[in-house]
């Protein structure tokens, strides 16, 4: 079943005055629950206000947005209860942090659900567990700890939650190499081991290749793609013809491909590549000559 | 080229308030960057590289050591100001950068602190806005431009400065792939055709690849220092400490550990499509040789 569908979603901001601007135009989508999808299109395509609808920080102005087969805004008193089944961890999450510890800090989205105390402690520590934060940087002031230790505490925040479906919007923004393959391999670990839906914004397609089973791609307010890796990255023209960037190896495949070479061109991944490389070195070559 | 900035056995220390043991950046460190060059710093966060860089223009001053900018000891407070116009900086955060509520009263700030004549300042604006290409955009809130335009606008607050070198700390970070291409191709106009000494501080090795230079640093140390092609090629180093390479410098590795010979000093889409092509050629004209001598042998 979808866990997130829309049907004919707008949003226009400042309607009625002279900056009105159409940020998402009659969005049609469904996303299935326990897929791990990367989002991507460049600044202004409209990805940032489209997430923003699914726990319901923007409403429509028009068209609806189910979430789990409710009408997200057909009963305000509801809303409250569907908003706590997504959970959305936004850009450069850890200038949120504002509790006197780390504990604190993770508990306070549980603590507002209303669970019990127990049920709260074992939350967070779960939470912690899964973005690696020992006992004793726990129990440290958030301000105490590095850039990426905050930033794994803000998101460890919104997994205590445990949202049926987790956003992310650029998780990785301004980390390193190792900080960036840390943060996406336990949101990966985390996803399969709940099974939940993830979504992660990404301006880094070959960060995409590496964790995502589906690509939703914006372009100019619309959805210009919304399928698995293989099928978007077989598009590498179309995308970068909307200015996106495809990973380097795709576009040296690509123009291995030009060159008249027999190799599949949907190669996304350094593994991907050199398996496909070794085989045309060998099962290739015409050798009757 | 003559030496423009000159690093000597220069340590840092960032002593905290109530605890005893300094939190030690770097020690005994040398560098030297020459006029006219584009350099790139890689080092995974805490390397020490952001804290080097605030040696350059006197924001931080060595605790021991020391270091020139065009000869100028940082340590001299009468030099300061000398100092901050010969080496300007932009950093990060486009919106931690900006003052004023129009873009080109943002970039005459600089102009009007340091007492320039108006006249001068309406063409240094001018031709600040035009060389970072936004001068369509002088009467905009700055609030309004997309980040590329914002921390083009940062720059050309700096550029109107008219300093010799310009570090920049991370400034594609917190821009999208469109507004990197804009601000790189920037950076590298002032470099290569205003002659402008470059400094970029990033953890993208695609924009460290378009460098003249590349050193990298790690535990406040510099491990290594050189062309782009030759750092790269050290990719097992390089993943020791938390970095990356280019696609197409990690392809060729991983060729060359399946024992297929291929050069390692490969960057750019085109050198490693020329390089894959020589490699399947060759391949195939040595599996044609041998098919030929089976074919005899029978």
């Amino acid at each position: 079943m979808a866990i997130i569908k829309t049907e004919n979603l707008s949003h226009i901001y400042s309607e009625g005055t002279p900056f009105v601007k159409t940020a998402i135009d009659n969005i049609n989508l469904e996303i299935e629950e326990g897929e791990m999808v990367g989002v991507i299109g460049h600044t202004g395509s409209g990805k940032s206000t489209l997430i923003q609808h699914f726990n319901g920080l923007l409403q429509p102005t028009s068209g609806k947005i189910y979430i789990d087969g409710e009408d997200m805004w057909a009963d305000k008193a509801k809303l409250r209860d569907i908003r706590f089944k997504v959970g959305l961890v936004f850009q450069y999450p850890e200038y949120q942090l504002f509790e006197e510890t780390c504990y604190k800090d993770i508990a306070f989205g549980p603590k507002n659900m209303g669970l019990s105390e127990e049920e709260v402690d074992k939350r967070v520590r779960e939470a912690a567990a899964f973005v690696n934060l020992s006992e004793e940087q726990l129990m440290k002031s958030p301000f105490e700890l590095s850039g990426g230790q905050k930033r794994r505490v803000a998101i460890a925040g919104v997994l205590a939650m445990k949202p049926k479906v987790l956003i992310l919007d650029e998780p990785t923004a301004g980390l390193d190499p190792k900080g960036r393959d840390r943060i996406l391999g336990q949101i990966k670990e985390y996803h399969q081991e709940e099974g939940n839906t993830v979504l992660i914004v990404s301006h880094s397609m070959e960060d995409v290749a590496k964790f995502a089973k589906k690509v939703l791609v914006m372009n100019r307010s619309k959805v210009f793609m919304y399928d698995t890796v293989d099928a978007v990255f077989a598009r590498a023209k179309e995308i970068a013809e909307i200015g996106l960037a495809v990973p380097q190896i795709t576009q040296i495949f690509a123009e291995l491909k030009k060159r008249g070479y027999d190799v599949n061109p949907n190669v996304y991944t350094i593994e991907a590549a050199k398996a496909e490389l070794i085989r045309l070195l060998e099962e290739g070559g015409d050798i009757r000559a | 080229m003559s030496d423009f900035i000159e690093a000597r056995g220069i340590s840092f220390s960032y002593a905290m308030d109530d605890d005893p043991n300094p939190i030690r950046v770097f020690e005994d460190l040398d560098l030297k960057i020459k006029e006219g060059e584009m350099v790139a710093i890689l080092g995974h966060n805490g390397s020490g590289k952001s804290t080097l860089a605030k040696h350059f223009n006197a924001i931080l001053m060595p605790d021991e050591g020391m270091i020139t900018v065009n000869g100028m000891d940082t340590r001299n407070g009468d030099l300061l100001y000398d100092i901050r116009q010969e080496v300007g900086m932009v950093f990060q955060n486009p919106d931690n950068q900006i003052v004023a509520t129009v873009v080109e009263e943002d970039v005459a700030f600089g102009l009007e602190n340091i007492g320039v004549p108006p006249a001068e300042i309406r063409t240094r604006v001018d031709d600040a806005l035009e060389r970072v290409g936004i001068s369509e955009y002088k009467a905009h809130a700055p609030h309004r431009l997309s980040g590329g335009q914002k921390q083009r606008v940062a720059i050309a607050g700096i550029i109107a400065m008219r300093p010799r070198c310009i570090v920049l700390d991370e400034p594609t970070a917190m821009l999208d792939p469109a507004g990197r291409r804009e601000v790189m191709k920037t950076i590298l106009d002032l470099n290569k055709n205003h002659g402008i000494t470059i400094v970029i501080i990033t953890h993208y090795m695609d924009e460290a690849a378009q460098c003249d230079r590349v050193v990298v640093m790690d535990s406040g140390s510099i491990l290594i220092d050189s062309t782009p092609e030759d750092v790269f090629s050290h990719v097992r180093m390089l993943k020791s400490v938390g970095l990356d390479v280019p696609q197409a410098t990690e392809i060729c590795y991983e060729l060359n550990k399946a024992g297929y010979t291929m050069p390692t000093e490969v960057l750019s889409v085109k050198n490693c499509a020329d390089e894959l092509q020589k490699l399947i050629e060759r391949t195939y004209a040595a599996k044609r040789k041998a098919a030929k001598l089976g074919s005899k042998n029978k």
